[in-house]
């Protein structure tokens, strides 16, 4: 099936964003932390889609939204594969990958009872070690997790 | 200003760690001095640690600073639910250096981005204790003359034991080999294995402790068994007198063997070996005022040559 007629399952966007390829087991995380349920925006969510890479996928449109790289760097916590297309008049102006950055500020908990960011009102900070095993160290405590297992902040 | 914060060993550079170790030279020879004079040092003690804090209150005393702080949380405002963060920045308004320690991991890192002060890392629950380290690493450069290419063989706990856990760290820069001597339960993290080879750091792992076993020793690094660490008390019952450094265990040693240990000991180095001239443990705890006297003067940006010239 041809990504046009992929595009045909949901609605056409005239102006804003689409998350596209985001895993079906990931999209509701994902849609908590973007925090769609409390935007106003029009918004349209598709589950379980068909798709050649992953089999089944997410997708999920937002208009007149730009992201944040903030907001960017949360989603590649939960879908470092997703694709994000920027779309201006129906067209897609700009198509990137979701980058996994060096650095995740306040986004996750460490796991670690005894670290000092679960015992004083401060952000968590992790530096990404290794991007293809997803592998994050607290800057703090130092103890390792895997961003597969990770629980978010909030 | 660059942060002249002492709060880990594991990012320090060979250099560094060889210039920290001349000035605690500096201060073996001569640690009476005059250099603190007017300088007001703040010892946090959120957790309790005896040793270490009457360890560098007198490395502070003894170069002419004056100490304020706390013994215990309980006396300060932190028991009445004060944020880490306030406490450091009420008492930077006071000292020139805080010397601190604290139960939770990360505790010192956090201070010293608050802090517009320098922090000194006195240690932060089971993560770091570097100023322990500094001392270890004191002693082996004293008693072999150098770092390069020495025996180190750690006995005991070696999952819990941080003090062996940053000694692997800092002496990546220096080409030992290390021997991990541990009952199955306690032996050295994977993570920690995973570190060495990553390092190039050489390693041979052992359950056996004898007298054979530490033959090839420069170094022999005791630390504590500890019956709390054990799920399988069964387990403990079958180790507990396995890790414990008799003096008929020293017959093969190297003439150049030293035995350190952390304290405080329990029974893991039998008295009979207090009096073998390769027990060095006292000496070694000793030498923490030198090696922190060097720490403090680094952290209030005295250098070598202030030190050498005083």
């Amino acid at each position: 099936m041809s990504e046009n007629k992929q595009a045909l399952q949901v609605a056409a966007l005239k102006n804003g964003v689409v998350l596209d390829h985001i895993p079906s087991n990931k999209l509701f995380k994902v849609v908590s932390l973007l925090g769609l349920e409390k935007m106003s925006n029009n918004i349209t969510i598709g589950f379980n889609l068909e798709s050649k890479k992953l089999g089944h996928k997410g997708i999920i449109k937002v208009a007149d939204k730009v992201f944040t790289d903030e907001e960017i760097s949360r989603l590649s916590v939960v879908a470092p594969n997703a694709v994000i297309n920027i779309i201006k008049d129906y067209e897609v102006v700009e198509k990137r990958p979701v980058l996994i950055p060096d650095e995740l500020k306040g986004i996750v908990k460490c796991p670690n009872p005894k670290c000092i960011t679960n015992n004083e009102p401060m952000k968590t900070w992790f530096h990404v070690t290794d991007k293809e095993k997803g592998v994050l160290v607290c800057h703090y405590c130092e103890k390792e997790i895997l961003m597969e297992n990770v629980t978010l902040v909030k | 200003m660059e942060n002249k914060s002492f709060v880990t060993i594991a990012n320090l550079s060979k250099e560094k760690i060889l210039y920290l170790l001349k000035m605690a030279h500096e201060f073996e020879l001569r640690p009476n001095r005059k250099i603190l004079d007017g300088k007001v040092v703040a010892t946090l003690f959120f957790e309790p640690s005896t040793r270490t804090r009457l360890s560098f209150e007198t490395a502070v005393n003894r170069l002419g600073g004056k100490v304020i702080g706390f013994a215990d949380a309980n006396t300060s405002s932190a028991s009445k639910g004060e944020t880490l963060k306030d406490t450091i920045l009420m008492v930077s308004n006071y000292a020139d250096l805080i010397v601190m320690r604290h139960h939770l991991e990360g505790a010192a890192q956090y201070a010293s981005e608050v802090a517009p002060i320098p922090i000194i890392n006195a240690g932060d629950g089971a993560h770091q204790h570097p100023s322990q380290t500094m001392l270890d690493l004191y002693t082996m450069y004293q008693t072999q003359g150098t770092l390069e290419n020495l025996n180190i063989y750690l006995v005991g706990d070696l999952k819990y034991g941080r003090t062996v856990h940053s000694m692997l760290m800092a002496m990546r820069h220096f080409n030992p080999t290390f021997h991990f001597i541990a009952p199955d339960e306690l032996r050295m993290p994977d993570e920690y294995k995973v570190y060495c080879d990553k390092h190039g750091i050489k390693y041979k792992e052992y359950t056996e402790f004898n007298e054979d076993v530490i033959a090839g020793a420069d170094i022999l690094y005791m630390t504590r068994v500890q019956r709390e660490r054990f799920t399988d008390l069964m387990e403990y019952e079958k180790v507990k007198n396995v890790y414990i450094l008799r003096n008929s265990m020293l017959a093969k040693a190297k003439p150049n063997l030293r035995i350190l240990h952390p304290l405080p000991r329990v029974n893991e180095i039998a008295y009979d070996v207090d009096d073998n001239p390769h027990a060095y443990f006292i000496q070694q705890a000793g030498n923490g005022l030198f090696a922190r006297e060097a720490i403090i003067c680094d952290a209030l940006g005295f250098t070598l040559e202030d030190i050498v010239n005083d």
